[in-house]
């Protein structure tokens, strides 16, 4: 075995140190030190959907867009409709390069009332996006919304960002802010205060639990971790954020989905509007993919025996190569290997018998309902 | 933290640790506390057929993580006498007791003199920090 051991300066977050005080095991991702396990992966999972799990996600991308007709500026970027938007609403989707690829996939938050239809007054926008992706992310929108008077501030280093999930997460937190959380839906969002702070609070998630997204100050973020931890919420990594995202089936930005895959391949195609909105980047690419057809999709798949398909392993049919697994796990709530994987568009049904080669040796898998597992 | 290492069992800087317990030539392998808090939450194990024969440095087998796939490195060159079936059937358990019930396989041995140049248990001690 070949164990590996992250390189020295990386970047911390605010909560670097209440990590490693609780015995976190730090790995490298996208150049931050961050806790992979605290517990053990399998325990922190199901922590998180039976109780509440707390996650410090705070290596994301945090934008703020301010300034005239933001909404309308991002509507040339991404396929969905995000006239949708009213304050204080939230819309995950995904910005498009001109080839339909993804460039990221990102929450766009709206902060402030939409400006009038004559453009008059000012827009407050959130964005989060991946960690590995913020410094791409932000070169793309600095070239697109150039000249517009749109103003990006990028708190990525300044903010802490917490994440408190579980079918408990809301009996937890409500103790400690001024917020009524049960007039709280999902996806929407409030500035407000937590413990006496100003604090800005989403119900957003990546585990397909109920949850929250939490960003503070560093100090603030420090005594809501310490707060919360005390409170029964177990401490998780990004082990576990994995585990319980695939079960979920989101999709993992540069694994399952990336410059090469449009929306429409990845099973993202209820971000795509067509009829609802004009031009943006991409558009072209997908209305073709849309009215001929995608040639591969991104499908579940549950192995037929206990061998795990893992990323890159390829999925062949009757003997031939059919597609490609893009993220594989032993599912810990479900205790069955699980994945995703491109497969040939023909295949991409529920209930199609494929194989997956693990180590040369072909291993039955059939694709599956997403997600793999559903809350309540 | 500080792990255990025998001091009667060889081990390989890949982790593996070999014990030889009789004068059979009969090599019992398995991983090191170490290398099995490294992978965490272990799920899965393939390990070779008994009558399997085995190479020195050669891969023997896999072990997964929820998170990773480790190659398993034979310490000996020889044949697969048994298999730890129980441990296949529920490797998680491979950490409760990892130089003894959590054994992997037993191989007989065609050379002994293969485990020359493995590490004593100070020296894997030492290269693995504790």
């Amino acid at each position: 075995m070949a164990l590996e051991f992250p390189p020295m300066t990386l970047l911390q977050t605010p909560l670097y140190s209440a990590c490693v005080d609780q015995q976190a095991r730090m790995t490298e991702f996208a150049g931050w030190s961050m806790p992979v396990q605290f517990g053990g992966i399998k325990q922190e999972h199901q922590a998180v959907r039976q109780r509440a799990g707390l996650f410090d996600i705070s290596h994301m991308g945090k934008f703020e867009l301010r300034g005239p007709g933001v909404i309308a500026a991002l509507q040339t970027l991404v396929p969905s409709n995000l006239d949708r938007l009213t304050q204080g609403q939230a819309q995950y989707t995904v910005l498009l390069n001109p080839k339909g690829g993804i460039i990221d996939d990102l929450i766009v938050y709206l902060k402030s009332p939409r400006s009038s239809s004559s453009g008059m007054g000012s827009e407050t926008v959130a964005l989060i996006v991946n960690a590995a992706t913020t410094d791409k992310d932000k070169a793309w929108l600095l070239e697109h919304l150039e000249g517009k008077g749109i103003e990006l501030v990028d708190e990525s280093r300044d903010r802490a960002l917490i994440s408190l999930q579980g079918p408990a997460a809301a009996t937890l937190l409500q103790p400690h802010t001024v917020l009524d959380l049960s007039a709280l839906g999902r996806f929407a969002h409030r500035d407000t205060a937590l413990l006496g702070q100003l604090a800005w609070v989403a119900r957003t998630g990546y585990t397909g639990e109920d949850g929250f997204e939490i960003m503070t100050d560093p100090d603030t973020a420090l005594a809501l971790w310490q707060t919360l931890t005390e409170a029964g919420a177990a401490p998780c990594g990004l082990g576990a954020r994995d585990t319980l995202r695939l079960e979920a089936a989101m999709a993992l930005y540069g694994q399952d989905i990336d410059d090469t895959t449009s929306p429409l391949e990845a099973g993202l195609g209820w971000l795509v509007h067509l009829e609802e909105k004009g031009d943006f980047v991409g558009r072209s690419v997908l209305e073709q993919q849309k009215a001929e057809g995608v040639s591969r999709r991104l499908v579940g798949l549950a192995m037929d025996g206990r061998h795990i398909a893992r990323h890159d392993y390829p999925v062949l049919y009757q003997g031939d190569r059919v597609g490609t697994v893009t993220s594989g796990t032993l599912a810990p709530t479900l205790n069955i290997p699980i994945g995703l994987a491109y497969v040939a568009a023909p295949l991409a049904k529920v209930g199609q018998a494929l194989e997956v080669e693990v180590r040369g040796e072909p291993q039955g898998a059939t694709v599956v309902k997403r997600p793999f597992y559903r809350a309540g | 933290m500080a792990f255990e290492y025998p001091e009667t069992l060889k081990y390989l800087d890949s982790h593996e640790y070999a014990r030889t317990d009789d004068d059979e030539g009969i090599v019992t392998v398995g991983i090191t506390a170490f290398a099995i808090d490294q992978l965490g939450d272990i799920v899965f194990l393939e390990l070779p057929e008994i009558g399997d024969s085995l190479e020195k440095g050669e891969k023997f087998g896999t072990v997964e993580s929820v998170k990773a796939v480790e190659e398993l490195k034979s310490p000996v060159s020889g044949e697969v006498l048994e298999r730890n079936e129980a441990l296949i059937e529920a490797p998680e358990q491979i950490g409760d007791d990892p130089y003894g019930d959590g054994w992997l396989v037993k191989i007989r041995a065609t050379d002994l003199d293969d485990l020359d140049d493995a590490l004593t248990a100070e020296e894997y001690k030492d290269q693995v920090g504790g």
